[in-house]
């Protein structure tokens, strides 16, 4: 099918059919707020925060949904656009804890930046709002489902990405929260904890546990490297802030995981300021574990493989490495280990 | 014309659902054992069958006699003896059971004098209450599935659709959609198989037009909706019928199985080569699930939730297939339509509303009931002729169309034509046909809250707009109703409303503010009262209500005195009574009652 020719914001743009005018604006540069909408799920429309106007269309259009027509005319900022997105910002703001200070998402909450960017600073529709306990009885992540927007990306990520399907809306209307069946807490759920919700949340409701109080995002140094746990390969950014690893989130660019961790990549990175890890090699001596040098231990192993070499042979000897070298160092221990005369090497990946 | 069949006696019991209610269903039973009792002494013996709804269902039970034409109201058991002696032996008309006139305060015993029904037009009821609606040879009798023989012997699919859109025929689910278009475009559609799927969700409040058609008339239904798929090429229909109305479900599970028996229904239908096949599906019981992309989840298993749907259901509907979604009353319109011709239906009507509607007319009128009239008759001629006026003769307020996000429109817009396009002018809409008269003792902000509430209780809550925006709009109805609004409430009220109507995601969110948007529009006073002198002139927030007697038109029968449940009302007989304010709970009764007029909101 031929490409599709519009008008947006008095700029002439060609897209292929099937586009959605949200991103045949993004093709212009042109930046349409969106709380709901996410590249990886099928089109929600929920936020409405995307609304722009279309000439010749009765009501304001859902711009992340709706596909490009001919000749269409959009407006992306007009004055009854701006109008209902202020007043959408306002009630979600009237329905939305205000204690930004201390917010862990402050400085990349979107709720935040649209506010910013509409003027709004406080929300005059008063009423009931929400009171509901937090959820922080994983050792991961806090759900505050207060500050819940109900946008359902995490809805859609668990379920048609993850498969987990370890929460969904409940209720209806106002009382509408997301969460696992029966409101049992997220640690009870079929979660596997990959953490692929907090990653979308676009406000503060799913914050992650360890960096609680550790940092703001603008003091945090994103520091892009490949996840060493396992052989997949995926791209990280591991939090860091002096010097420390406060968290870390996954590449959406990086094309192995394309934004996918594991829990382990997602949210294992305590061990490595931890008090029990080992820095320096430990040789035990009369029944307690000494410190040693490194020449000292390397002594003491060479001579114990030598040892069992003359009494047992090679097969008696196995290498055991471990997927988070690298794949270099790995090649250089199998030699190692067929130098000597075995071929009883594996590495802890394969367990 | 009439065939031979119709002549012969019977006796017509109503079994609406108004009727059912109060008994209908025991004045069947002990007609049938009387007259079976009386057997030997009754020349002709009667068919006695128990029907759909006659439409004055608030005077039920209703009794019919044919061929004389003779119907009785308020039938109680005890009048059953009286009237097997009199009309089923004699041919006799027991006057004290006859209807009354509302208009000419003359007892009627035809329908045919009765206002009621004068300026009725009776397409899509044209069965309901004639025939017993489990018997599908009442049906046939009256041309049923004759229309069906006719597509099959003479008319392609394209030709079923050209007749539809000659006819005009638009939605009658709300949105008032070309019928006819609708086929077309699905049919157009090369993607296979497809579907039809009845709408008779039927969720607003108090309405109770497609279900007296279900009940009263299934076969028509059915019979509509086989011509449908036989013109988009669809071998599989469901009819989605709200969850509360067993009866409806049961009549329509029994109407297909026996139009399966007959072979109207299934494969190879009147030996066409056609196969179709129908479904009843109950409905996930809330009032969203009627909006289409809801409904089509809902038959899927999934919640009945509506989606962004830029995609129309013609192309891509039920399990992404193309689908036709019609309401009940549509489809009982299409056989007449084939039967008759396209443009016989073409010339009812309004200009761009042909044939007629029906109505289910509630509310403070003296004849409520379920009525069908042309598109385009007056408000005034509904209200006032049909409905025979407003009851006790009080004044005429305002009428709410549309279900629950319908309008209210005022006095002075009395002689609007009801249509699709001036309702919608009007700030109102016809939606599925719900009209609620209200008098003077109805607080118009009272009433927006009233639909305000029902409508956040049902939003679904998957949309910012409609789910946020409808709890801080009632919040503010509250506030203005019980007196703690400020200024520029109603500022705020419109604001929150114009959004909600320009940015919701369904039909649901896209409607709501309307309660609310035409009670501003056309009694903005009595909203400024409330807010600004927190007053409610008509005497129904009771926080802002104070009741009055006048001294001068008191003149102390003690009507209201006896009725006062406080207590609250004192006076010497024949003299002035006074309202002890202190204990008056605002409860209205006595203004109600005062036939004197004496009692004022202060
Ligand atoms: C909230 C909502 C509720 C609805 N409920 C009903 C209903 O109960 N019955 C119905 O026929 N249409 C209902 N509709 C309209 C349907 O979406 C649809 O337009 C209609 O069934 C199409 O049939 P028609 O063209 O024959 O009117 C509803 C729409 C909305 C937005
Ligand atoms: S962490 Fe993963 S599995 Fe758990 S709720 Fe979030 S998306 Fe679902
Ligand atoms: S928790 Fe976050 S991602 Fe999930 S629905 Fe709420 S705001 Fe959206
Ligand atoms: S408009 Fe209301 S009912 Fe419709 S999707 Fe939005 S929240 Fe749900
Ligand atoms: S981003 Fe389009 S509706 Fe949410």
């Amino acid at each position: 099918m031929s490409a599709i020719k519009l008008t947006i914001d008095g700029r002439p743009v060609e897209v292929e059919p099937g586009t959605t005018i949200l991103e045949a604006a993004r093709k212009l540069g042109i930046d349409i707020p969106t709380f709901c909408h996410d590249p990886e799920l099928a089109p929600n429309g929920a936020c409405r925060i995307c609304v722009v106007e279309v000439e010749r269309a009765r009501a304001l259009v859902a711009s992340c949904c709706a596909p490009v027509a001919p000749d269409m005319v959009v407006h992306t900022e007009s004055e009854r656009v701006v109008k209902a997105r202020k007043a959408i910002l306002r009630l979600i703001l009237a329905n939305h804890p205000l204690d930004c200070i201390t917010c862990e998402k402050t400085g990349q909450c979107k709720l935040q930046d649209y506010c910013y960017r509409y003027g709004i600073s406080e929300s005059d529709f008063e009423g009931e709002v929400k009171e509901l306990p937090l959820d922080d009885t994983n050792p991961f992540y806090i759900r505050d489902m207060n500050k819940c927007i109900l946008c359902g990306r995490c809805v859609g990520r668990c379920q048609e990405i993850n498969g987990a399907g370890a929460i969904d809306f409940i209720g209806r209307g106002f009382s509408t929260i997301v969460g696992p069946a029966f409101g049992d807490p997220i640690e009870e759920s079929s979660c596997v904890f990959c953490g692929m919700c907090v990653d979308v949340c676009p406000v503060g409701a799913l914050i992650p546990k360890a960096g609680v109080g550790k940092g703001r995002p603008w003091e945090v140094e994103k520091v892009k490297t490949i996840c060493p746990y396992c052989g997949t390969g995926c791209s990280i950014y591991l939090h860091v802030k002096d010097g420390r690893i406060i968290g870390a989130s996954p590449d959406f660019e990086g094309p192995v995981n394309r934004g996918h961790l594991c829990s382990k990549g997602r949210f294992g990175w305590d061990f490595v300021h931890s008090e029990e890890r080992l820095t320096r090699p430990l040789i035990k001596k009369d029944g307690v574990f000494v410190e040693a040098s490194w020449d000292e231990a390397l002594d003491l192993v060479a001579e114990k493989v030598r040892d069992l070499l003359n009494r047992y042979g090679p097969d008696s000897l196995m290498g055991l490495s471990s997927a988070k070298t690298s794949n270099e160092d790995n090649y250089l221990f199998q030699k190692l280990m067929r130098s000597l005369g075995t071929n009883n090497v594996d590495h802890c990946a394969r367990l | 014309m009439k065939s031979e069949q119709s002549q012969k006696r019977k006796i017509l019991v109503c079994c609406g659902p108004g009727c059912l209610a109060v008994g209908g269903r025991e004045i069947l039973q002990e007609l049938r054992t009387k007259v079976a009792e009386a057997g030997a002494d009754i020349k002709v013996e009667p068919v006695i069958k128990g029907t759909g709804c006659h439409g004055l269902c608030e005077q039920g039970p209703i009794v019919r006699f044919l061929p004389e034409d003779i119907s009785y109201c308020r039938v109680n058991l005890a009048d059953i003896d009286e009237i097997i002696s009199q009309t089923v032996l004699q041919q006799k008309v027991v006057e004290r059971l006859l209807f009354t006139d509302a208009l000419t305060g003359r007892r009627v015993s035809s329908q045919s004098e009765n206002s009621f029904y004068k300026k009725q037009l009776k397409i899509a009821l044209r069965n309901t209450g004639e025939i017993d609606p489990l018997n599908l040879d009442d049906y046939l009798e009256r041309d049923g599935y004759r229309a069906l023989a006719k597509v099959f012997s003479q008319m392609d699919p394209g030709a079923v659709i050209a007749e539809v859109e000659q006819s005009g025929l638009r939605g009658r689910g709300g949105a008032g959609f070309p019928t006819g278009l609708k086929w077309r475009q699905c049919a157009r559609v090369d993607n296979f198989p497809k579907y039809v799927i009845c709408n008779a969700d039927e969720g607003d409040p108090g309405a109770f037009m497609d279900r007296s058609i279900i009940e009263g008339d299934p076969h028509s239904v059915i019979e509509g909706m086989v011509i449908g798929a036989y013109a988009v090429k669809a071998h599989r229909g469901f009819i989605y019928i709200r969850d509360e109305y067993a009866l409806a479900v049961k009549t329509m599970l029994e109407a297909i199985r026996q139009a399966e028996a007959r072979g109207y229904l299934g494969r190879n239908i009147l030996d066409s080569g056609f196969d179709f096949s129908l479904e009843v599906v109950r409905g996930g019981g809330a009032f969203v699930c009627g909006e289409s992309s809801a409904l089509m989840a809902s038959i899927e298993g999934r919640v009945g939730e509506p989606r962004a749907k830029y995609i129309r259901s013609v192309e891509r509907g039920l399990w992404d297939q193309p689908t036709v979604l019609n309401n009940v009353e549509t489809w009982a319109n299409i056989p007449p339509i084939i039967l008759r011709g396209g443009e016989w239906f073409n010339r009812i009507g309004s200009e761009k509303s042909k044939g007629t509607k029906v109505f289910s007319l509630v509310g403070k009128v003296k004849n409520t009931g379920l009525v069908e009239v042309p598109m385009g008759i007056s408000l005034r001629e509904l209200i006032f002729d049909i409905g025979g006026g407003i009851l006790n003769d009080r004044e005429f307020k305002a009428v709410q169309t549309g279900g629950p996000s319908g309008g209210c429109i005022p006095a002075d817009m009395l002689d609007l034509k009801v249509d699709f396009d001036s309702l919608a002018a009007a700030d109102s809409m016809m939606g599925s046909g719900g009209m609620i008269v209200m008098d003077e003792r109805t607080c118009m902000v009272d009433t927006a809250r009233y639909y305000i509430d029902f409508l956040t209780e049902e939003s679904c809550g998957k949309c910012s707009p409609c789910r946020e925006g409808l709890k801080r709009m009632r919040e503010i109805l509250n506030d203005i109703c019980s007196g703690s609004s400020r200024p520029g409430d109603i500022e705020i009220l419109e604001e929150i409303a114009g959004m909600v109507r320009e940015s919701s995601l369904c039909g649901l969110g896209k409607t709501a503010p309307n309660p609310i948007l035409s009670t501003i529009k056309y009694f903005r006073d009595e909203y400024d009262e409330h807010v600004n002198k927190k007053r409610c002139p008509a005497g129904i927030c009771r926080e802002l209500t104070t009741f009055i007697i006048n001294s001068e038109e008191c003149n102390g029968c003690g009507l209201c005195k006896k009725n006062c449940p406080a207590e609250a009302i004192s006076g010497e007989s024949k003299a002035p009574h006074v309202i002890d304010l202190s204990r008056c709970t605002k409860c209205g009764n006595c203004i109600e009652l005062c036939r004197f007029n004496a009692i004022t909101v202060k």
